[in-house]
This record gives C-alpha cells, sequence and structure tokens, in this order.
C-alpha cells in the first residue's frame, strides 16, 4: 500500500512528505527514547517545526502560513507518527488542528497578529480547554465561569486533561458567559458556552494572576505529552480575547471537533501501517519451530485480513478528507472514519502484540508503547458512544 | 558564480530489491526514490557557497527517467535556483555514457564549480565525477569535507580525507569539479515555503540522445541476481585450544578459505 498510488497526492504533496519524514528521523525520532522517558519535549522544537513551515500548512500565507490544501496536512500528521511519539505528535496536532484553524477562522486582526502569527512560527504554542474534572463530551453543560466586568472578564473554574497544558501560551478556553446550569436552564445551556483566547502570561511576562497549572498527570500512555490540570481563581482577562461572538461557543467547539476527529483518524491509519509493517518485519525474522513465524498461515490470514480491515479504514478517512478539503459537510463521515479507526487501531495493536509474543510485552519493542498509546483514541476527541450518536443523528435515526 | 550540482535518484536503503524476472536489472515498480545522500551534501554545499558568495545561481541538473523530476524539484525547493532534467529515454546508462552526457550538458555553460556526490548509494562506482573533469579537461577532487572560498572568490581550499585519517588540502582556481563526502554539511530540509515557490522555478529538458554523439557504454550488464542468503552462523564451543584448532579446521575444510 502506497501512497504515490493514490490520486490524491501530487508530486509536490510527495516531495513535502519525504522532508518531513527525513526531519522526523533526523530530529525527532533519536530523541524518542529520552523524550518519552522524561514526560517531555523541549518546547524549543515547535520552533522547529514552525522553520520548516510545518505549523502553518493550510494556513493564509498573510499570517505565515503556506496556504496549501488539507492533502499537504495529511502527508505530515501521517509522517509524524514515524517519530514514534503519539504523545508529542498529539501536542502537535492539538497547536496545528484544534485551536490556530479556530483562531484564524473567528479571530479578530489583532488577535491574529497577537496568537496567530507567533503561533505559526511556532514561537507560541496553543492549548485547548474544554475539558473538565467533572464532564467531557457533555459540552453544554461545562462549569467554568466568566463573568463581565467592565472592559474584563473574571474567570473561575477549573480544566483537565488538558494537552500542551504547562507549558500553553495561549489557552482556547470554552467558558460559561451565560446563566449558571439549574434545572430551568439545564435544556438551553449550549447557548452559555463562549471561548475565550486566554494568555497565561502578560505582555510583560508575568504569569496571568488566578492562573495554576496543577499537577502533571501520569498517563497510562502518550508519555511524551504535556498533560495538565489548570485552575482559573478570578483571573481577569481583557474583553478583547473573546472568541467570535459571545455565547457562540458551543456552535464553535462542535465545528472544531471536525478538524480533530479527522486528524485523528489520519494518524491511527498511519500508526496501523506503521505497527503492521513492525510486525512484519518482526515476523520475518523471529523463527518459532524451524521458519519463520510470518510464513504460517495463522499470521498470514490474520494479517491478511487486518490489512484489508486498515485500507477500508483508510479509504474511508480519505473519503472524509477531501469532503473536508473541498469545504463541503462531512460530520458524518468523518464521525464514522473516527469511530471505525480507533477501534480498528486497538484491535491492530492487540493482535501485533501477540504477534511479537514475549517480546510485545517489553518496553524495548516499539509496539508495547503503542498498544497503551492508541487506547486514547476511543475516548479523546469524542468518544465512540458519542461518535455513534452523532453518526445515528446524521443517518436519520 | 555559476554552480552546478549533478544528483542522482535512488531506491531507497529500506527497499527491498526484487530482481526482474528475465534478470536484466531490478523490478523498480514498487521502489521508493530518494536522492542519494552524497548528492544531498553536494545541493546544500551549493546553497552555502552561493550564500558566502553574496550571490551566483545554482543550477541541479540530472539524468534518469520521468521520475527524477522529482528529485530536481527537491532540490528546487531547498534553494537551487533552476533545473536541468535529461531524459534517459528508456537506457541504462553505465558510468561513462553518463559522464559523456552530463560533460556536453555542462560544457560552454560557463560554471565555476561542479559539485557532486562522492558515488551513489546504488552503484557504488565513484567513477562519474572524475570522468566529467576529465572529459571537461578541468581539475577534480573527489571526497571532500570541507571547503573554503578564496578571498577572491575565484577558488577553493578543499580538503580531501585520505585514509588512516590523514587529510590532502588542495587550493584550487575555478572551474573544478569536487566530490562530497558525508561529513561536509549537514542538507537543510526542503521547507512547505520552499516547496511552494520551487513549483513555478524552470527545469530544462533535454534528451539523453542527443549529447552521447555516438558514445557507447563501456559496461554491459548480462544477468543480475541476489546475494545467497545468510545462512545461520555456527559457535564454536570448548576450551580455547579447542577453539582454535576447530576454527582453522572449519576455515580449511568448510569454507575453504584457508
Amino acid at each position: 500500500m502506497t501512497n504515490q498510488t493514490r490520486s490524491y497526492f501530487t508530486e509536490e504533496h510527495e516531495i513535502f512528505r519525504k522532508s518531513v519524514r527525513s526531519f522526523v528521523e533526523k530530529e525527532l525520532y533519536p530523541h524518542q527514547q529520552e523524550w518519552e522517558k522524561s514526560r517531555s519535549v523541549p518546547k524549543e522544537i515547535f520552533k522547529k517545526l514552525g522553520e520548516q513551515g510545518f505549523l502553518g500548512i493550510t494556513l493564509p500565507e498573510k499570517y505565515g502560513g503556506s496556504g496549501c490544501d488539507y492533502w499537504y496536512k495529511v502527508a505530515f500528521a501521517e509522517e509524524m507518527t514515524h517519530c514514534r511519539m503519539n504523545g508529542f505528535t498529539m501536542d502537535v496536532m492539538v497547536h496545528t488542528d484544534m485551536t490556530t484553524p479556530v483562531i484564524n477562522r473567528l479571530g479578530t486582526e489583532a488577535q491574529k497578529e497577537e496568537v496567530l502569527i507567533p503561533a505559526i512560527k511556532g514561537e507560541k504554542i496553543c492549548a485547548l480547554g474544554i475539558t473538565e474534572p467533572g464532564g467531557g463530551s457533555d459540552v453544554a453543560h461545562l462549569r467554568t465561569t466568566a463573568r463581565k466586568d467592565g472592559d474584563d472578564y473574571i474567570i473561575n473554574g477549573a480544566k483537565t486533561f488538558i494537552t500542551n497544558g504547562s507549558r500553553a501560551d495561549y489557552i482556547l478556553l470554552a467558558v460559561r458567559t451565560g446563566p449558571p446550569v439549574t434545572a430551568e436552564t439545564f435544556q438551553s445551556a449550549h447557548t452559555g458556552v463562549s471561548f475565550i483566547i486566554f494568555p497565561t502570561h502578560n505582555e510583560k511576562g508575568e504569569k496571568t494572576p488566578g492562573f495554576s497549572v496543577g499537577r502533571k498527570l501520569e498517563k497510562m500512555g502518550n508519555h511524551s505529552s504535556d498533560t495538565a490540570e489548570l485552575s482559573f481563581q478570578d483571573c481577569r482577562i481583557p474583553t478583547k480575547y473573546l472568541l467570535g461572538e459571545e455565547n457562540k461557543g458551543f456552535y464553535y467547539v462542535m465545528n472544531n471537533f471536525q478538524g480533530e476527529r479527522l486528524i485523528a483518524s489520519i494518524m491511527a491509519c498511519a500508526g496501523m501501517k506503521l505497527m503492521l509493517e513492525d510486525s512484519i518485519k518482526y515476523g520475518r525474522e523471529r523463527q518459532a519451530f524451524g521458519k519463520p513465524i510470518i510464513t504460517f498461515q495463522v499470521w498470514r490470514h490474520r494479517l491478511a485480513q487486518l490489512f484489508t480491515e486498515l485500507e477500508a479504514a483508510q479509504e474511508l478517512t480519505y473519503r472524509a478528507c477531501d469532503l473536508f478539503n473541498r469545504d463541503i459537510p462531512c460530520v458524518k463521515e468523518i464521525s464514522m472514519a473516527k469511530l471505525l479507526t480507533s477501534e480498528l487501531v486497538n484491535k491492530v495493536a492487540a493482535e501485533c502484540v501477540q504477534l511479537h509474543g514475549g517480546y510485545g510485552y517489553i518496553e524495548e519493542y516499539d509496539i508495547c508503547r503503542v498498544y497503551r498509546d492508541v487506547r486514547l483514541l476511543t475516548i479523546g476527541a469524542g468518544t465512540s458512544e458519542i461518535m455513534r450518536e452523532i453518526i445515528a443523528k446524521e443517518t436519520g435515526l | 558564480m555559476k554552480i552546478a550540482c549533478l544528483i542522482k535518484q535512488v531506491p531507497d536503503t529500506e527497499t527491498r530489491i526484487r530482481i526482474k524476472p528475465d534478470r536484466s536489472g531490478i523490478e523498480e515498480s514498487d521502489i521508493k526514490y530518494i536522492v542519494s545522500p552524497y548528492c544531498e551534501f553536494a545541493v546544500e554545499e551549493a546553497l552555502r557557497v552561493k550564500e558566502k558568495a553574496g550571490g551566483g545561481e545554482a543550477t541541479v541538473i540530472s539524468l534518469g527517467p520521468d521520475r527524477v523530476v522529482e528529485a530536481i524539484r527537491t532540490a528546487l525547493a531547498m534553494g537551487i535556483d533552476k533545473g536541468i532534467h535529461i531524459d534517459s529515454e528508456g537506457k541504462s546508462f553505465d558510468s561513462y555514457a553518463t559522464a559523456v552526457v552530463l560533460a556536453n550538458v555542462l560544457r560552454d555553460r560557463g560554471f565555476d564549480m561542479i559539485l557532486c556526490g562522492k558515488q551513489a548509494i546504488d552503484g557504488d562506482n565513484g567513477q562519474v565525477g572524475p570522468m566529467i573533469a576529465e572529459l571537461l579537461d578541468i581539475p577534480q577532487v573527489m571526497i571532500i569535507e570541507r571547503l573554503e572560498l578564496t578571498a577572491d572568490k575565484k577558488g577553493v581550499t578543499a580538503t580531501r580525507r585520505v585514509a588512516g585519517g590523514g587529510k590532502e588540502v588542495y587550493e584550487i582556481s575555478f572551474p573544478a569539479l569536487f566530490g562530497c563526502e558525508k561529513g561536509l554539511n549537514v542538507p537543510r530540509y526542503a521547507s512547505l515555503p520552499g516547496i511552494m515557490k520551487a513549483k513555478t522555478k524552470p527545469i530544462e529538458k533535454l534528451k539523453s540522445s542527443d549529447l552521447l554523439n555516438g558514445a557507447l557504454p563501456l559496461v554491459q550488464w548480462a544477468n543480475y541476481q541476489l546475494p545467497p542468503e545468510r545462512m545461520a552462523g555456527k559457535k564454536i564451543e570448548g576450551d580455547l585450544a579447542y577453539q582454535a584448532h576447530e576454527l582453522v579446521r572449519l576455515l580449511r575444510e568448510e569454507a575453504k578459505v584457508i
């Protein structure tokens, strides 16, 4: 399965793909063990990514982006899996796919000047603050509040599982600007949510008073990712940081999820391809009963089945990419791709661990890490259960 | 200053090579191609020399089928100004025929400096560079790991690596040809803005048949075959005297090398 034979990619996409691969193999992968172990990646890496134009692929040239089509983004995301750090890759995608495009779409010129331009350069890092200790998928009922006071908002609340949380310069924060959630407002709660670009530091470089980063969370996997708990106590933020219109935040969040889910599907497919390639390589070397285990029919058939399922998942994902690239509504296709790829990647990872036998359970083999890392995918960016709800609704059930 | 860099597209080292059924060559359909790493050093050095000289023009030249245009574009994306693609028209070229074609392209174009890799990583012949220099009657230094422009920018000081950690230092006036070695520089990546810019850079198209001037390859390929699969190793155990004795016996009787 090569990408050259897929009609979505041109010669320029392939040149870009090779350039990303080369960067990943020389600048990222050699540090993989160190960064997985230290559970963080140096902030400077974002600058290196920025210098290569990786952080503004589809964003306008006016702000330092390259204004390219979505397939460049696909090539970038696919090659990033070769750094073998799902965690760090997620950090980057939060920056490039879940935050900066939203600022580009909804932000004022002043906001773009302050946030978008340095973000594309990799000088400033963005995080997305939606999930709270009391709720994730249920965005409509989030509890962090932003109360207007003159020209400021006063923010109170807590967020958790925030990727890039401890090092973000700006957090795209979902807050309640409408009335508090009560029995009466429960049904209409989604009309009281807004997005604020929360600066973690003021112009003088001092930490925003009232904002604090709690403990770094100990996760099952994605160890190279920066994941934190954040707390906001009477944080005073000028109203110029409101993104888009007040109380439209719920729709913005829902809209934003599409890019996030699509990029997650792309990465899941690329991840499956990589782990199957690793497994075949291992299976060719590993001998049992006098021959390589890959030559046993049981593995030939199991791998043939997995390759078939991956091919189907990949094409569904590419179809969603094609619609997304052409700006055609594709909530159903993206939700389907997210559901299918995130479930399949867990199945493939389990099978690949099995093929590796005892060594699949040992950290020296990358499949051990992958097995843990991919577990997040049926949960993050909307659970499989939520995906099925959306698909049911979109299908008119 | 006018700089030429010669590049070759080669199979990625991770490729599993398969031989065509008729043994006339390798199966090309599944291969992922890359720019030979030593050629990448040549491209990077061309860019650095140009930057240090404060101007000039760098041209990338490659002989091969249509797919090599991607390699040329990659060099353009890194910052080279223009490209020349010489279509191999479905024919195979040995080092000599390649050198003749390239020399005929380079001749009369007024290049001060010609950069190439010390060898390509597919054939590993390392002959094309020196042959071109000979055909053009210009000096050449291969396996260079350092290149410094002279103050008057009319030549360079080139450091060549020789066996045993020794170095030879050459002072050479242009025009001259240099074969680049690992360590000379670290090639930059083609950035996305660079790739976008490369779309509009010119690539001149030439045909190899117009440039051979009747020259014929000196090498003919009879058939290709894969090296034999490596056999399982043999471990000799026991005391040292026995091990030494057994090793000599195996080398003589089984491997038949002594």
